[in-house]
């Protein structure tokens, strides 16, 4: 008997094919640019058809072939079932509570599920000025749970936040790079499953404070051909940059 | 009944040293070509407002047009960091700039109740979080039910700024696509600039489309293209290399510069 060959995959492919395998069918998605678009498009394009994906851009369920560099391409509007003004996607759709997750991304992350995309260093005098909350403090707030994506590294996942843009409370899992964390006793971010071929020790190492695991965590299986095909062909529009 | 004159008039005639201006557009229409002439007209000491500052905010940031920024979110979407900006903060190049940050929801908010003429809007979502403190919103109460709210003032800036697809030669003007929050910040600046792709001889009606009546602007200047490297639906595409080539262009001071004095200052190459 021939042995199959297994595929060949990034870290952050295998991220994205994590993140979207936990995104039900069906479900109104709140997505924010870089890797959330790519995991919700994933899944939209795999097990998850009717799965409906909202950009802040005021697009509801749009469906592009590509994935937009921005939350505005022209695609997303075209695709759309409805375009919608900006007051209206945050007021009567997001603060109106008609959707489930919200994906998100941040610089960095506290035990809590806490994140900072404010600054780095001090705010009056900051090391590193990042782009602020846009719809993110909302998007925690309103949507039923909240997804986050990040690359998991200590510092990203840091004990303190150099500053709390979007509260943690409605985050109900943390995929990064090497497994995926659930907040678990009294809210607290656990490591509950790894990424085939990642150990414990790794997370650990990758974390900035002392990260409680559960007891003999999920292994997450590799990405399948059809999963890896399908992430692949999601190319950005006009193909000459890589969403981050 | 907005006036049609140039674009070099509307500025001249409308944006002044100090005031609040607005240029929005969100993704798309963001009104590059007139920017473009407020930096070449060399305006200063600007509260620059817009819930998402991009390429051409970075660019009225680096040659020293804004005192002050109001904002949600100020970044180059899908590529990275506005260099200019973070110049402007982290080194005070080439003048310091004050910030003054809100969630979108809060700025659509203060938009929406600027376009209305109330006082502020009311949003939930600073609740718990340390943007509260950094910034101008007020607790209030229900006075119904008693809930815990976030009251953000309403948005009224000097000049309001955007661009449109069509106008027709009364000075109706007709957007579509995405369409943001371009006709709040109209209705809510005290002098509006509405830049248009083309005048029409007659405006068609589209669905979803949004329609500003002549009387609700100020003047209307004609721009072909002057959304790029943004967009107008129906018109030409985003111009995502663009975007990402500016992450190189703009990293380095010098070569900011440069590339400004070639394409935005010196008229006979800024067919950018």
């Amino acid at each position: 008997m021939t042995q199959v060959e297994q595929p060949t995959y990034t870290a952050d492919e295998m991220m994205a094919v994590a993140a979207a395998r936990r995104l039900r069918n069906g479900t109104v998605c709140f997505v924010g640019i870089g890797l959330p678009s790519q995991a919700a498009n994933l899944a939209r394009t795999t097990h998850a058809p009717e799965c409906v994906l909202v950009y802040e851009s005021g697009t509801i369920g749009a469906k592009p072939e590509h994935l937009p560099l921005s939350i505005g391409d022209g695609e997303l509007a075209e695709s759309a079932d409805a375009v919608v003004s900006v007051p209206e996607i945050f007021g009567y759709w997001l603060q109106g509570g008609w959707i489930d997750v919200g994906f998100l991304g941040a610089a960095q992350i506290d035990r809590r599920g806490n994140l900072n995309s404010t600054v780095i260093g001090d705010y009056d005098s900051p090391r590193v000025r990042l782009p602020g909350a846009g719809g993110a403090p909302e998007i925690a707030a309103m949507c039923r749970e909240t997804f986050v994506m990040l690359r998991h590294e200590p510092r990203a996942f840091v004990e303190e936040l150099d500053f709390l843009t979007t509260p943690g409370k409605g985050v109900t899992c943390v995929v990064t790079d090497l497994g995926v964390l659930e907040p678990a006793d009294a809210g607290e971010l656990t490591l509950t499953e790894l990424h085939p071929g990642v150990t414990v020790d790794q997370a650990l190492e990758a974390t900035g404070w002392d990260l409680r695991v559960i007891e003999d965590p999920r292994r997450g299986k590799p990405p399948t051909r059809d999963e890896l095909a399908a992430l692949r062909a999601l190319k950005p529009a006009n193909g000459d940059t890589v969403a981050r | 009944m907005a006036e049609i004159v140039s674009l070099d008039e509307a500025v001249e005639e409308l944006v002044r040293d100090g005031d609040a201006v607005a240029l929005e557009g969100f993704t798309h229409l963001i009104p590059h070509a007139a920017g473009h002439e407020v930096i070449r007209q060399q305006r200063r000491e600007l509260t620059l407002v817009r819930m998402t500052p991009d390429i051409v905010y970075d660019q009225l940031i680096g040659m020293g047009c804004a005192r002050k920024l109001v904002f949600s979110w100020g970044g180059n979407p899908g590529v990275g960091s506005l260099h200019r900006l973070r110049d402007a903060v982290e080194h005070g190049w080439p003048e310091p700039l004050k910030l003054e940050e809100h969630s979108h929801a809060g700025m659509a908010a203060g938009y929406a109740a600027g376009a209305a003429k109330l006082p502020f809007g009311v949003v939930r979502g600073y609740e718990g979080n340390d943007l509260a403190t950094r910034t101008r919103v007020a607790w209030i109460r229900c006075p119904f039910t008693g809930e815990r709210l976030a009251a953000v003032p309403a948005i009224r800036p000097d000049v309001g700024i955007i661009h449109a697809q069509q106008a027709d030669q009364a000075g109706n003007v007709l957007l579509w696509g995405i369409p943001g929050v371009q006709k709040e910040v109209v209705l809510a600046s005290r002098r509006s600039i509405v830049t248009v792709e083309e005048i029409v001889p007659e405006l068609e009606p589209r669905p979803s489309s949004v329609f500003l009546p002549s009387w609700t602007v100020t003047t209307v200047a004609v721009a072909p293209r002057g959304a790029h490297p943004s967009y107008a639906h129906g018109y030409y595409e985003r111009d995502n290399g663009f975007y990402v080539r500016w992450d190189e262009i703009s990293r380095d001071r010098e070569r900011f510069r440069d590339w400004m004095a070639r394409h935005v200052f010196d008229r006979e190459t800024s067919a950018v």
